[in-house]
């Protein structure tokens, strides 16, 4: 050891190999990690490129035009899950401890499957899970899931504002006595989830009710549209997924039943969901919690920032502004803010997904911070709590004009009052199940 | 009666879009005993091929003819790469051969073309027209009519060619035909690459339906019945195999369904196909196969 260090060069190449490796540390110790469980290939791709594209280009945005936030960077990097759940669970475990010394700040599916698999590990593992626009109802309940947030839209407020906006169609929700619905559904847990609550809403506003199940993956609906046509009912919801969306307008189209009467929740509201329908999509109504389009000022600023500087994500250019790409763009924008509002109370330096947390349970967009971001419009107003992981719980309904999105409605809103107890009924039958002993949100700051 | 009729009809058409698929197979497992588990894999294929060189500006036919060279090209590949170094391997080997060969097909696939979902308008309108009180979809008499094509070229091709006969000779008897001077890879590339072709129609016809995306890899499991019933060697029992798991899917799922709690369409076909397995093993236009032991 002592010959060694007497050598002038290997005490300098010793030297300089500290310097790079400490200004490596300082870098990774002042950036913040998002673990990115992507899925670019398989049946699902086309979703996942366009919202981990855009989740992608927002954190490059920040990165480029403010250099973070407070002076931390964000970084990332991606795990292909192909939307398998067991690779889902491994890019996970593979991912949560950090990258360089960045710690963690949340994790984003965007996978029902996914999101279940690593619910009790991201609790455990003080990890925020970021469910936006799906996952468990009852997780809106952050006393009894504080690592799980579904933020802007659980599954339950999705049907609630559907059932308000066909209920105002009509001229009132009295009005809606004697409808005939028909809920067409995936054959999934996740198409089920709602059917509980559309039959509670069936006996509250004594509409006519029919649930009808398309099996997986819904390339063939030939019999559940000709029951349709049976039925001859005032309306169909479409709660689909990937193949059964198009198919399902097609064959509407095929039996006769107009487009214009059919409403797509939110996972029916995309591009790749209308547009291979051809004309037999025109006139379909869906809702959105987000807008297509490029006129935000945020997304404006995204291309020039990003994609003019050849730094964006996406394969294909022409996908900037679609419905997959801005939703990960306000996923990218909810999850900055947490960091924000956490850095706010911990200190301006990269935080651990405990302090995330507390930043996603404070965030609070109103019109004047919607537009100070750039996203008045294509975010709704949010308020989240110890209590309320969901925050907003309302949508805006879209319509198909044979090429694009078109806004039709304002914002509309679930009845959050009349959903409240049937989800802690369940929150609270899982902490039980658990062991869990909910938190009391009337302590917590 | 009326709704018994659209129901019965909506089926039968639906079945002859099984059946397309179905014929793919059943040429593959004629001429080499393959029970070619990548011809999903080459639907997805050559549909994304056609459409994505219809949307980079090439017209109709230009990307048929392309379409069809690519799949000429991966049949030649196919036969090549894998068949050829795996002549004399027992029947699950094959099979396991073309299990891998389809990822690699649906990777190629997305990684050529990208994992965008496309729109595919083959000018055939699927507005419904009325015949005695029945809807009846255009598209879907259509996409019958090309079954019924499709099944007249290939019983002339193999009855009538000389390329035909040779084909026969090697799904009666490979060693036989190999002995009278029939050439083995010969045969096999031809065979894949009519499959490839019967894959390009079937991609077009499932392409303008539910649009090209992945999930075109997945209507396989609607041909999986129809084989069993009509048998893996007739292409004839092909379409009466789609035409029987057609028709009995959707009077199933409109009948029965809401007995049982609905969306059964996906697993009542093979119910009956099991019932068949275990009257007919063979199917019901399968050869028989006769082994001394």
């Amino acid at each position: 050891m002592m010959n060694i260090m007497k050598k002038p060069s290997v005490l300098l190449g010793a030297l300089a190999l500290g310097l790079i490796l400490s200004s490596v540390s300082a870098q990774a110790a002042n950036e913040q990690y998002f673990p990115l469980q992507s899925y670019r290939v398989g049946p699902y791709a086309a979703g996942g490129t366009g919202f981990f594209g855009g989740f992608i280009d927002y954190l490059q945005y920040v990165n480029l035009k403010e250099g973070g936030v407070n002076g931390v960077k964000f970084t990332w990097s991606e795990c292909e899950t192909e939307y398998v759940v067991e690779k889902g669970v491994e890019c996970y475990e593979r991912l949560k401890k950090g990258l360089n010394g960045a710690p963690a700040a949340a994790t984003n599916p965007l996978s029902v499957g996914i999101a279940y698999a690593t619910l009790e590990r991201s609790t455990a593992d003080k990890l925020p899970l970021i469910t936006i626009n799906h996952g468990r109802t009852d997780s809106t309940d952050g006393s009894v899931f504080p690592y799980v947030f579904p933020l802007q839209l659980n599954p339950y407020s999705e049907v609630s504002a559907i059932i308000n906006y066909i209920g105002d169609k009509s001229g009132g929700l009295d009005k809606l006595k004697g409808k005939k619905i028909v809920t067409l559904f995936h054959g999934s847990p996740y198409g089920k989830e709602t059917n509980p609550i559309l039959e509670l809403l069936a006996k509250k506003y004594g509409f006519s009710l029919t649930l009808l199940e398309v099996p997986h993956p819904g390339n063939e609906q030939q019999s559940q549209w000709l029951n349709i046509r049976r039925i001859k009912p005032d309306w169909v919801i479409l709660r689909g997924w990937g193949v059964m969306n198009p198919v399902a307008l097609k064959t509407a189209q095929k039996t006769g039943f107009p487009a214009d009467h059919i409403i797509g929740n939110i996972w029916s509201n995309s591009e790749e969901d209308a547009a291979p329908a051809g004309t037999a999509a025109k006139g379909f109504i869906s809702i959105t919690t987000h807008p297509s389009g490029t006129n935000f000022p945020v997304l404006q600023d995204i291309d020039k920032t990003v994609l003019k500087a050849g730094k964006g994500n996406l394969q294909d250019a022409k996908r900037f502004g679609t419905v997959y790409y801005n939703l990960g763009v306000v996923n990218g924008i909810l999850n900055v803010e947490a960091v924000r509002v956490a850095q706010a109370k911990f200190g301006k330096r990269p935080l651990t997904g405990e302090e995330v947390r507390w930043g996603f349970e404070n965030i609070k967009l109103d019109d004047a911070r919607l537009k100070q971001l750039g996203a008045y419009g294509l975010v709704q107003p949010l308020k989240l709590s110890c209590s309320d992981h969901e925050g907003g719980g309302a949508v805006r309904f879209q319509q198909w004009d044979g090429k694009q999105w078109k806004v039709i409605s304002d914002w509309v809103q679930a009845d959050r009052k009349l959903l409240r107890p049937i989800i802690e009924e369940s929150s609270h039958k899982y902490a039980k199940e658990k062991g869990i002993t909910p938190r009391d949100c009337a302590k917590e700051s | 009666m009326e709704f018994f009729l659209e129901v019965l009809i909506g089926g039968l058409l639906a079945g002859l879009m099984y059946s397309l698929v179905a014929i793919g197979f059943v040429l593959i497992y004629k001429a080499s005993g393959v029970f070619n588990f990548a011809q999903g894999a080459m639907v997805l294929f050559a549909a994304l091929t056609f459409v994505s060189l219809l949307e980079r500006g090439v017209p109709f036919w230009g990307a048929f003819a392309v379409t069809l060279l690519s799949m000429l090209m991966l049949a030649w590949a196919i036969e090549r790469m894998v068949l050829r170094p795996l002549v004399n391997r027992p029947p699950i080997t094959l099979f396991m051969a073309t299990l891998g060969l389809s990822y690699i097909i649906e990777g190629l696939a997305q990684t050529l073309w990208g994992a965008q979902v496309h729109g595919l308008d083959l000018g055939i309108s699927d507005e419904p027209f009325e015949v005695a009180g029945l809807l009846l979809s255009q598209f879907d008499l259509f996409a019958a009519g090309t079954a019924g094509l499709l099944v007249l070229a290939l019983s002339l091709l193999f009855n009538k060619t000389r390329v035909g006969i040779s084909l026969r000779a090697v799904a009666d008897d490979q060693l036989a035909a190999l002995s009278i001077g029939i050439k083995l890879q010969k045969v096999w590339m031809i065979v894949w690459a009519v499959a490839g072709f019967v894959g390009l129609v079937a991609g077009l016809l499932w392409g303008a339906r539910l649009g090209v995306q992945f999930s075109l890899s997945l209507i396989v499991l609607k041909a999986l019945p129809v084989l069993i019933i009509g048998g893996f060697t007739s292409i004839g029992g092909a379409i009466v195999g789609g035409l029987i798991i057609g028709a009995s899917e959707k009077l199933a799922e409109v009948y029965l369904g809401p007995v049982i709690g609905g969306g059964i369409e996906n697993w009542f076909p093979y119910v009956l196909a099991l019932l068949f397995l275990l009257v007919r093993p063979a199917g019901i236009f399968g050869e028989r196969a006769i082994e001394r032991v």
